[in-house]
């Protein structure tokens, strides 16, 4: 089937546009975080007066910067490996067998997916503020309060993602280990585990991303020993001082590595989404 | 849920694209109704009952108290009021039951208006993104990046491109475009609703033509082959094949989208520093902000427990219509 000229040209703009209009954030992220500070004082300019690197230097005395990432890296990758793990479970029991409340299961967990953040906010800090004071457990201002909040948070889509996965796996090959003797978490660990490796990683990633992006339960139940990025950039305008050319070198750094991530591993969601939502 | 979830043709010619409640019954490792299953999502349970399904009951009962300041430290000193705290916030009489009110169309308004340009600019990219051409994996892996940034990161970006005097956003229309002769203000005033919806489709599209580009692999190229020896233009193609084999998405993303952006609460509070202005006073923000500045978590909850009831009743609404016309089409 041949593309028409129309369809070409019309292809050609329609890409200009969505290029231009995602490529100029991204751009002025990018050319701010090299400018020195009168550049982003004054009027905006296109290009650093003097390029420099100053920024990627200067944001980490501004704000400690250096103890958001520890605690964002902290709880994001724990939150995430406890999620999945907890989700390779969850996904197995779902994908392989049928039982009472399968479907319960199914369409609870996602629903509270789409459930507002706001409803579980106040109890929660309500929740952990009590059990603080009558356990002695801290879980507010805690990033153990934090991590199991999170790994939540990316739940009910990891089991949805996994359950898609393990779908697609031919039944044949559980059935051959079982010949051979093998017991269930067996058949899990060495059949369909291994041949799941990509969907495991897409998901892992996708909650590592999850926690790492959480902004409204981070502005409540952190304080100033376990701050995350998510709080700690917004440290970066004083009341004297708004350091912008600082500000867009520490988004661009705390950026990079969820994107590349997120990019490099971009078919494997595609093929999740597609195993999951669209059959 | 018994019913297809493909679009009403596609049996015929595919069928693998059947719903996973039909697929025959699984044959279980162990004994029937063994234990394991259930061990298995033990974890899982209990996780989502504690932070999801305990909080919400909580959130419930703390509506019917009166949850003021002097009883957040001792949640069992705080008197039973029952409906009190329903009757004072949903007065549509009172201040606070306007601001509620106003807040409500505002949602509403803004979540409406950035479904629909989100899914808009998420069709156009699949569609022309549909044929191989060179860079189409470039512009692919381009499009999803907004996707993939830490919302914060993507919407501080976004307030440094609108501030009045250091912006871009101004610096290209009044300095060199000269289409305005005053810098006007865009994150405070009649301007911030627009920013906040632009931010937002920003940020959102991208999920869109994920979901999108990934309901789009599963046509076949064949039904398009088939249109044009019928001798389909362009558009015709997209109203005849396109988008009937993407409605079983468009569905699900459709509800999942307005859900999001209903409930958004990270664009407005990063775009505008934890305060918005009342034009962009997200419902979110507002029953956050009425919760932290008056310390008053009772009608807090009774707010957050109305407002999950009428999403609720919108998605049942939906699902209900659309299943509907799906067993009209069948």
């Amino acid at each position: 089937m041949r593309e028409t000229a129309g369809e070409r040209w019309g292809r050609r703009i329609v890409l200009t546009l969505l290029a231009l209009f995602v490529l100029i954030p991204l751009y002025v992220m990018v050319t701010s975080a090299a400018k020195p500070l009168q550049d982003v004082q004054n009027g905006f300019t296109w290009w650093p007066s003097r390029p420099t690197l100053q920024p990627f230097v200067d944001m980490w005395s501004t704000v400690p910067l250096a103890r958001y990432l520890v605690n964002s890296l902290v709880v994001s990758s724990i939150a995430a490996v406890c999620s999945v793990a907890v989700a390779i479970f969850a996904a197995f029991a779902v994908s392989r067998y049928r039982f009472r409340g399968r479907g319960v299961f199914s369409v609870t967990v996602l629903s509270t997916q789409m459930f507002p953040g706001i409803l579980f906010l106040l109890p929660l800090f309500l929740i952990y503020v009590n059990l603080g004071n009558a356990t002695g457990i801290e879980l507010y201002a805690s990033r153990t309060g934090l991590v199991i909040t999170y790994l939540t948070f990316s739940l009910p889509f990891s089991i949805w993602m996994l359950v898609g996965y393990f779908d697609s796996i031919p039944r044949g090959l559980d059935e051959a280990a079982q010949v051979d003797g093998a017991g269930p978490l067996r058949i899990l660990f060495r059949v369909i585990l291994p041949a799941a490796v990509p969907g495991v990683v897409a998901v892992t990633v996708y909650a590592f991303m999850t926690a790492w992006g959480e902004v409204l339960f981070a502005s409540v139940m952190t304080d100033e020993g376990s701050r995350t990025l998510a709080v700690g950039l917004q440290g970066y305008s004083t009341q004297f001082n708004v350091y912008w050319n600082q500000i867009m070198a520490a988004s661009l750094v705390v950026s990079v590595p969820v994107v590349v991530g997120f990019l490099a591993l971009q078919r494997y969601f595609v093929a999740g989404l597609t195993a999951g939502a669209v059959k | 849920m018994a019913t297809s979830t493909a679009a009403p043709d596609a049996d015929r010619r595919e069928p693998r694209a059947g719903s996973p409640a039909r697929k025959p019954a699984r044959r279980p490792h162990g004994p029937r109704r063994s234990l394991l299953p259930y061990l298995l999502l033990a974890p899982a349970v209990v996780l989502e009952l504690a932070v999801h399904v305990i909080p919400m009951v909580v959130g419930v009962w703390m509506s019917l108290l009166e949850l003021t300041q002097f009883h957040i430290r001792d949640w069992s000193t705080a008197p039973f009021i029952g409906w009190e705290n329903y009757r004072a916030t949903l007065d549509l009489n009172s201040a606070a039951g306007k601001e509620l009110l106003h807040s409500f169309w505002v949602t509403l308004a803004y979540s409406v208006l950035s479904v629909g340009f989100a899914w808009l600019l998420g069709i156009s990219a699949a569609v022309v993104l549909q044929r191989p051409f060179r860079g189409r994996a470039i512009l692919r892996a381009l499009f999803l990046t907004p996707y993939a940034l830490p919302v914060y990161a993507a919407v501080i970006t976004w307030s440094f491109l609108l501030q009045r005097d250091t912006g871009l956003v101004n610096h290209v229309l009044v300095d060199q475009l000269g289409l305005l002769d005053e810098r006007p203000f865009w994150l405070i005033g009649d301007n911030s609703f627009a920013s906040l919806l632009v931010v937002s489709v920003w940020r959102n599209w991208p999920f869109a033509f994920l979901c999108l580009m990934a309901g789009l692999q599963n046509v076949s190229g064949e039904l398009y082959e088939a249109a044009a020896i019928d001798g389909a233009g362009f558009w015709r193609r997209l109203r005849s094949v396109t988008l009937p084999m993407l409605r079983p998405v468009n569905l699900v993303l459709l509800l999942v989208l307005f859900l999001w952006t209903f409930n958004d609460f990270n664009t407005p509070y990063v775009l505008f520093g934890g305060s918005a202005p009342e034009q962009a006073d997200l419902i979110s923000i507002h029953i956050y902000r009425s919760s932290f500045k008056t310390w008053d978590f009772g009608s807090g909850s009774a707010m957050s427990v109305a407002l999950l009831l009428f999403l609720l009743i919108v998605s049942a609404a939906y699902l209900l219509i659309t299943n509907r016309r799906r067993d009209d089409h069948a």
